[in-house]
């Protein structure tokens, strides 16, 4: 077995008395979709600002590529090939969708240094910018200004700029939330091709496309992780039926 | 064309013929006006560059005004006297030479604007506003209690400085130079706002998550746009001590970091020409109710109050509507 | 140098930095509580000190005048609160800037058409006249020796109304929870009016107090809304102790510094130049406090960090 490209060792952090996160570990391999899921106040944005780096646990590490990043920022977290995707969509609302997809080729390219080109003529970001616009099926809202897309299309223009950064693995929160079913029977198949070039962990409460898309799942319940396995395993897994699919049906 | 480009050419032809037919009609003090007019664009256009495009909210740039202004007095100054700025441990003499002032100018603004950002960002929001504000004070009080310089009476120059070729002293020649140089700041910051830097940092601006997340770090990209900013602002400053041929401590005063911003606001935030509508429209205000009433700022701020709370886009916002994307 | 001096000096200094506070005070709980940078509140501080004066020129009293200035800085602070500032709340701090600019320059120019530009004078009144012998044959005036005891009780009674009282209960959860405490049902446009208010007086007093050892004039205020916002950085924003204590850091800093840098360089430079370089230094000595304290504790001494 190859060694994980993403791996969490025992991470914990607590807010006041609430341990948001217990000793979580988890890793992501080459070629699979790791989904992480898990009832709401559950933790799963909290761990995912740890991993992405705009959180510092309390204590536990983070390593990325075989590297210890635990005390890098986000940016060089970013540079290091993180392609993250956000919950709620952080995006430039007044630029162009296509800007948007520059910034992002821009950014993973670096040498941002340079006051006297254009930038929006830049052929070989135009080409990253376009092609990853492409493949999420953006290409004919380019010139749209991103405060004017619809939320499906927001969390579609997200996935493709991390596409634009070319990254070692996604780190996707939630990229379901708003399609509609059509958009999101795109995009699970979309998910789907994608893992070959990167593993994602995904975060989503769509289980549908949790169970169609994962190749493991983990499941977060109070800060732990308390079960991780295939689909089947996590089904038929008593505690998580009672933790969290029966929370689930509750509701 | 769209209507911020014909807006754009409208505006620099007015600031030019307006000039020109007081010239020819012998009406020197319109002259002189609509060349505190472009001088007062360019400072604004520095304070644009970091508060349009990168969201910095400086209330300090005063500082970098003065600094410009004192660089050209303080040069003079020793050129004027045949006193060497300094003799050890090398000889420093004054200079009338303008571009070599206006290098000065810019370069001790620069240098200052990159210690200045390097404090102030380590802070954001209101913390900013008041730090820079505080720094732009700290200059005020130093000028006033150097006496060298003389102090709270500021810096007198006998003739305005030299430019090889022209004669600076005739107020269409001056105007002439001052006008040309805000057109070369105008290409260069519309250059750098549609460059890799400018659309990493308008970015910032936007979302600093968005920025981070493709793996760039905000605060290199405030700082160097704030040094920008504070340079081309430190050239005005110089421009408008040889204006007057007077430098004082009230150019480092918070009221001038008040006034640049006020041009910023009026014209149109973030809109490369937004800051020359700006302060045209100030100097006619001035000009128009100062004749009106001595009290011509109850006005002012009246309308400035207006424009923030019900026009937010300023004079371009008006007429241009918002900002058309560039692709 | 006599230790008198020096301790006359350190008075001086303390009974700047409580007259700091008053002004401080105002600007931090309303930055703390609705968000708000106000630079119009060195406008109030010139509004307590013209009112004071007035008062005291038709009324020949002085707690008459101080009593003007503390109801009409509320008052202009309510006016304010209720046409501008309020749709100011929601807005960035560039706006609430330039708003607030602007009601500076509204201010300042109204001031100067009713009361003409040259400077009105308070006077002390007798009984605060002259001095007072403290231990170890320190000669201190009377008056400022009131102005750092008056000041002191002001900052007593605002930490026991944080403390202790219904509203400072609601101030503290408001600071915490806007949302919360509107649903607690606690009228919040009505607090922030209140607070609004009680800052504008505590600046309209520090006017009035002030304006007794300067002159009254146009333009007062901003030099010290300035050193406020210098201790505000200093303290930590939103925080009434990290006021009091940036406040006489600064007070003392600015005065100390100004009485003792010219003798510190006069033993290594000719007398002339040491005044100059001193003083000049003295001039920058806070700004350098507050850029070190940047490089250390960048939200302030009292600021979460």
């Amino acid at each position: 077995m190859t060694d994980p490209i993403l791996e969490v060792r025992e991470i914990t952090k607590s807010f006041g008395g609430l341990k948001a996160s217990n000793t979580i570990s988890l890793d992501l391999r080459s070629g699979e979709i790791h989904a992480l899921i898990g009832p709401n106040g559950a933790g799963k944005s909290t761990l995912i600002k740890q991993i992405t780096g705009s959180l510092k646990p309390d204590s536990g590490s983070v390593h990325f590529n075989g590297q210890d990043v635990s005390h890098l920022s986000t940016a060089a977290r970013a540079q290091l090939g993180m392609g993250r995707t956000f919950q709620i969509s952080s995006l430039a609302m007044d630029y162009t969708v296509l800007q948007n997809a520059v910034l992002g080729a821009l950014g993973h390219r670096g040498n941002i240094f340079r006051f006297f080109n254009n930038v929006m003529k830049d052929t070989g970001l135009l080409a990253t910018a376009e092609n990853a616009l492409e493949q999420v099926g953006l290409q004919d809202f380019r010139a749209i200004r991103t405060a004017d897309l619809s939320h499906g299309q927001r969390r579609q223009l997200e996935v493709a700029i991390a596409l634009t950064l070319e990254p070692k693995a996604f780190l996707m929160d939630e990229p379901m939330a708003g399609l509609g079913a059509d958009g999101s029977r795109h995009m699970i198949g979309f998910l789907n091709s994608l893992r070959q070039k990167a593993p994602i962990l995904l975060v989503e409460h769509d289980m549908d496309a949790v169970f169609a898309l994962a190749d493991r799942i983990s499941v977060l319940v109070y800060g732990e992780i308390i079960a991780t396995g295939d689909a089947a395993e996590i089904r038929s897994n008593p505690q998580v039926r009672e933790a969290y699919l029966g929370e689930e049906d509750a509701a | 064309m769209n209507k911020e480009t014909t807006l754009n050419i409208v505006l620099m032809t007015i600031l030019v013929a307006v000039p020109v037919l007081a010239w020819m009609s012998d009406e020197p003090f319109l002259v002189t006006l609509a060349t505190r007019a472009v001088i007062f664009a360019i400072a604004g256009v520095g304070l644009n560059f970091a508060l349009g495009f990168g969201g910095l909210v400086s209330f300090g740039h005063a500082a970098f005004f003065g600094l410009g202004g004192y660089a050209m007095g303080i040069l003079a100054f020793h050129a004027q006297t045949y006193t060497p700025m300094m003799e050890w441990p090398f000889v420093i003499e004054g200079t009338k030479a303008m571009p070599i002032i206006w290098l000065v100018a810019i370069i001790v603004s620069a240098l200052v604007a990159l210690a200045i950002g390097m404090l102030s960002l380590r802070t954001s929001g209101a913390y900013f506003i008041m730090i820079t504000l505080a720094f732009a004070q700290m200059f005020y009080y130093f000028a006033i209690s150097w006496p060298a310089y003389g102090g709270e009476d500021g810096l007198s120059i006998y003739v305005r400085n030299e430019f090889p070729g022209l004669n600076t002293m005739d107020p269409i020649q001056y105007f002439s130079i001052c006008y040309v140089l805000l057109l070369l700041v105008l290409f260069i910051v519309h250059r750098a706002a549609h460059s890799s830097f400018g659309l990493m940092l308008r970015a910032a601006k936007q979302n600093e998550e968005r920025v981070q997340a493709v793996g760039q770090v905000p605060n290199r990209l405030y700082l160097i746009a704030f040094t920008i900013s504070g340079a081309i602002t430190g050239l005005a400053g110089a421009l408008f001590a040889d204006l007057n041929r007077f430098v004082s401590p009230t150019m480092f005063s918070w009221h001038t970091s008040g006034e640049i911003m006020v041009f910023v606001i009026l014209g149109g935030l973030g809109r490369v020409f937004g800051p020359v509508a700006g302060a045209a429209l100030y100097i006619l205000l001035e000009h128009s109710l100062g004749g009106l009433s001595a009290y011509w700022h109850i006005y002012l701020g009246a309308i400035l109050l207006g424009v923030v709370i019900f026009a937010r886009g300023g004079l371009y916002g008006l007429i241009a509507g918002r900002e058309v994307a560039h692709d | 140098m006599s230790f008198v001096l020096l301790a006359e000096q350190t008075l001086n200094g303390l009974q700047f930095g409580v007259m700091l506070f008053l002004m401080a005070a105002g600007l931090t709980l309303i930055f703390g509580v609705m968000g708000l940078i106000n630079l119009a509140h060195g406008s109030l501080y010139m509004i307590g000190a013209f009112a004071a004066a007035a008062t005291a020129a038709a009324t020949g009293s002085f707690v008459l005048a101080l009593g003007a200035s503390l109801v009409a800085a509320a008052i202009a602070g309510v006016i304010v609160e209720v046409t501008v500032i309020r749709r100011l709340y929601d807005r960035d701090h560039l706006d609430q800037v330039l708003a607030t600019f602007a009601l500076i320059l509204i201010f300042s120019e109204g001031t100067r058409w009713i009361f003409g530009s040259f400077p009105l004078f308070l006077d002390t009144p007798d009984y605060l006249s002259g001095t007072v012998s403290l231990p170890f044959g320190v000669q201190y005036s009377l008056y400022r020796l009131t102005l750092i005891i008056a000041g002191l009780l002001v900052a007593v009674g605002l930490f026991w109304m944080i403390a202790k009282t219904r509203i400072g209960i609601r101030i503290r959860a408001g600071e915490n929870d806007r949302e919360m405490i509107a649903a607690l049902g606690v009228d919040i446009s009505r607090l922030y009016t209140l607070i609004f208010a009680l800052g504008a007086a505590l600046a309209g007093l520090a006017g009035a107090l002030i304006g007794a050892i300067q002159s009254v004039q146009v333009g007062m205020g901003e030099p010290v809304l300035i050193l406020a916002f210098v201790v505000i950085v200093v303290g930590g924003i939103g925080s009434i102790k990290g006021a009091l204590v940036g406040a006489i850091l600064i007070g003392l800093t600015d005065t100390l510094g100004r009485f003792l840098l010219p003798k510190l360089f006069a033993l290594v430079l000719e007398p002339a130049q040491a005044a100059s370089v001193g003083s000049s230094l003295a001039s920058m000595s806070i700004y350098i406090l507050m850029a070190a304290v940047l490089v250390f504790r960048p939200k302030g001494l009292f600021g979460d960090s």
